[in-house]
């Protein structure tokens, strides 16, 4: 369980705008083993959104050296990239991203309508396997407009889940929700990471957030300010049987 | 990535904005079905003349006199005087391509049964002229060459003269009839034959030797046309190149001399009659194509917004692992599939107007599987053609920048 997924050294990452180079990252090294959940934390213009965008293999560092499950990213071609993201890694965006008008599981199995390995009764076997994990099972053939936000972005946990990636990149997952529905998706990335072990990056600029997980790298101007191994780690379940009930309806369906 | 998936891809996105796409798809199917109408009537009313230029005869070959000069003067047609018994005789002498020859020379005028009387044509020929113009009698039977020889007053007689003679429906072999005060005996009825590609009634025609025109009501040794026969279809041109050179020698034609005669075949006869509605044809089926032009530029337009509304998506489905090439297919495979559709629906209205046509305006029609064909392969390259650079747009897009798109 300890190996090593993520290996990042010296990593630089450089912009031209105009005749200014902007550096969004400069010289960060740290590895990342199966199994972590780790946040990024940082303000905005810290380089967190450009780390997590090289993490996820959409661009290239400058310069430095990234090996994903032992693979070079730096050298591997646009195509190679693809399906290096679509094998190996799981996006949970901010805004969720699922394809309006088209159903829960159907949103599921997108990533691998990108993979002739799978035929399409192994894909919908996947996809409600993964939207079992996100206990949504009952609610895979809704749309999104009938699903609430927090439901919603489980569903994109579930796309994220269904390929079995090495890692699950998180970009601002509960920016959109509020306080107890972000408790929610606290609640189900920790037993992912917890139960499943999945190993979860999670890009939050929320220190309550950041609680939740086992590690946190704090960026400053592109560089490391702190990484430090969290020793009180806050357990989402407890802080949300805490909370009052809700007065009105409960998004909980499991 | 799998062409099943593809296509299901393609297809959510076309049923997701079932308007637009009909609207878009409105061009080509205007386009097709108009393609496939134009192309109907037009092979349509050729097929008709063809038909009709059949009914003339089988591989029927007419030599017309020209009007060439005597003294200066140019005379017409009908007075010239270049075919005669020479002529014929020549072109039975040691025929290769042909074998029936009959002249023809007609004159106009009453034909009085008792109380009844009808204006008609009484045309002179030869027994074989039923031959080369594949005409079987009814009733009765055909005069022979004795007859012609005799210049007997026997005639063939077509229906619709017989209508307006006989009235009561009776027999009518063996009665007598008078043109131009002589009596001539109906010896046979003539088959029903029909209109001819000019309108004219060809049934409204009596037959009787030639001679007996010539001799008993004319006057005459000369002929108006001469009608010959092929062997068969494939021998046409030979027999026709066969007539030219037998006249030329008959008629002591010298190499600086032009021909004093016309020699037409059928297929030069058909060729001539559809030549007018080969170029309205045509010229509609321009018209109708640039339509389909038009169309596939519409498809282009909306790809084109398509692939702008959508580059969230893009942006999305780059992430998750889709390649540029995923990308092109899916774009690609839509405007094919708008275009294909848009082409399906056009030939089923084209068919359908053609049909309609024929039913309520009793135009002939002919869809041809060509057109069919055509123009579904047309769609086709227009949904590549035109989808392909929206599609390579879409696939070219950055993922981070299309999924901060908004």
């Amino acid at each position: 369980m300890d190996s090593v997924i993520v290996d990042i050294k010296n990593l630089k990452r450089e912009f031209k705008i105009g005749e200014e180079t902007v550096k969004a990252l400069n010289d960060v090294s740290f590895t990342i083993k199966t199994g972590e959940f780790i946040t990024i934390m940082g303000s905005s213009g810290s380089g967190k959104t450009t780390l997590l965008n090289i993490l996820g293999c959409l661009e290239k560092p400058t310069q430095g050296q990234y090996l994903l499950d032992g693979t070079d990213v730096s050298k591997l071609s646009k195509n190679e990239l693809a399906r290096l993201r679509n094998k190996k890694l799981g996006f949970v965006f901010q805004s969720y991203n699922l394809l309006a008008r088209t159903s829960a599981i159907e949103n599921v199995e997108l990533p691998l309508l990108y993979n002739n390995e799978f035929s399409a009764s192994e894909r919908k076997e996947k996809a409600i396997k993964a939207l079992e994990a996100v206990k949504l099972k009952d609610r895979m053939y809704h749309l999104p407009s009938q699903l609430s936000g927090g439901q919603q972005q489980r569903v994109a946990i579930a796309r994220a889940l269904i390929n079995d990636p090495v890692m699950i990149l998180a970009d601002e997952a509960t920016g959109n929700l509020d306080s107890r529905t972000s408790y929610e998706i606290m609640e189900l990335i920790q037993e992912l990471n917890d139960v499943h072990g999945k190993t979860i990056v999670f890009v939050t600029h929320e220190p309550d957030i950041a609680l939740f997980s086992k590690r946190t790298i704090t960026l400053k101007d592109g560089k490391i300010l702190k990484d430090a191994i969290n020793t009180n780690i806050g357990n989402a379940k407890a802080v949300l049987e805490k909370l009052p009930a809700p007065e009105e309806f409960s998004t909980t369906t499991a | 990535m799998r062409l099943s998936n593809l296509l299901r891809i393609a297809w959510r996105a076309i049923i997701r904005n079932k308007m637009r796409t009909l609207l878009t798809m409105l061009g080509i199917i205007i386009g097709v079905a108009a393609v496939i109408a134009m192309t109907a009537i037009g092979q349509g009313s050729k097929q008709s003349i063809e038909g009709q230029i059949k009914t003339m005869g089988s591989n029927m070959i007419m030599i017309v006199p020209l009007s060439n000069v005597q003294g200066g003067v140019r005379l017409d047609n009908s007075s010239v005087q270049s075919l005669d018994e020479n002529d014929i005789t020549a072109l039975q002498k040691q025929p290769v391509y042909i074998n029936a020859v009959s002249p023809v020379v007609s004159v106009k005028g009453q034909v009085i049964n008792g109380a009844n009387n009808w204006s008609t044509t009484i045309q002179g020929v030869y027994p074989d002229f039923l031959f080369i113009r594949s005409w079987p009698l009814k009733d009765g039977v055909a005069f022979t060459n004795r007859d012609v020889k005799s210049a007997a007053k026997v005639c063939l007689v077509g229906l619709t003269v017989i209508a307006n003679l006989f009235p009561d429906g009776e027999d009518v072999i063996g009665k007598s009839i008078r043109f131009k005060n002589i009596p001539f005996k109906i010896i046979g009825v003539l088959s029903k034959k029909g209109d001819n590609s000019f309108g004219q009634d060809q049934d409204d025609m009596i037959l009787t030797p030639v001679t007996t025109v010539q001799k008993r009501i004319l006057a005459t040794t000369y002929y108006q046309y001469i009608y010959a026969s092929a062997i068969d279809e494939k021998s046409t041109d030979s027999a026709s190149a066969e007539v030219e050179q037998v006249l030329r020698k008959s008629h002591r034609l010298t190499a600086s001399n032009e021909n004093d005669f016309t020699v037409r075949t059928q297929a030069q006869l058909v060729s001539m009659l559809t030549s007018t509605s080969s170029i309205l044809t045509i010229l509609l089926t321009v018209i109708a194509g640039i339509s389909l032009v038009v169309g596939g530029i519409g498809i282009m337009n909306i790809m084109y917004v398509s692939v702008t509304e959508r580059t969230k998506e893009i942006g999305l489905r780059m992430s998750l692992g889709a390649r540029g090439r995923d990308i092109l297919m899916q774009f690609l495979i839509e405007a094919i599939l708008i275009s294909i559709t848009g082409g399906l629906i056009g030939i089923i209205i084209g068919i359908t107007s053609t049909k309609a046509v024929t039913l309520f305006l009793h135009w002939p029609t002919a869809v041809s599987e060509s057109s069919v064909l055509l123009s579904f392969l047309v769609c086709f390259i227009t949904g590549v053609f035109f989808g392909y650079y929206p599609a390579l747009k879409a696939s070219k897009l950055d993922p981070i920048e299309a999924l901060r798109y908004e």
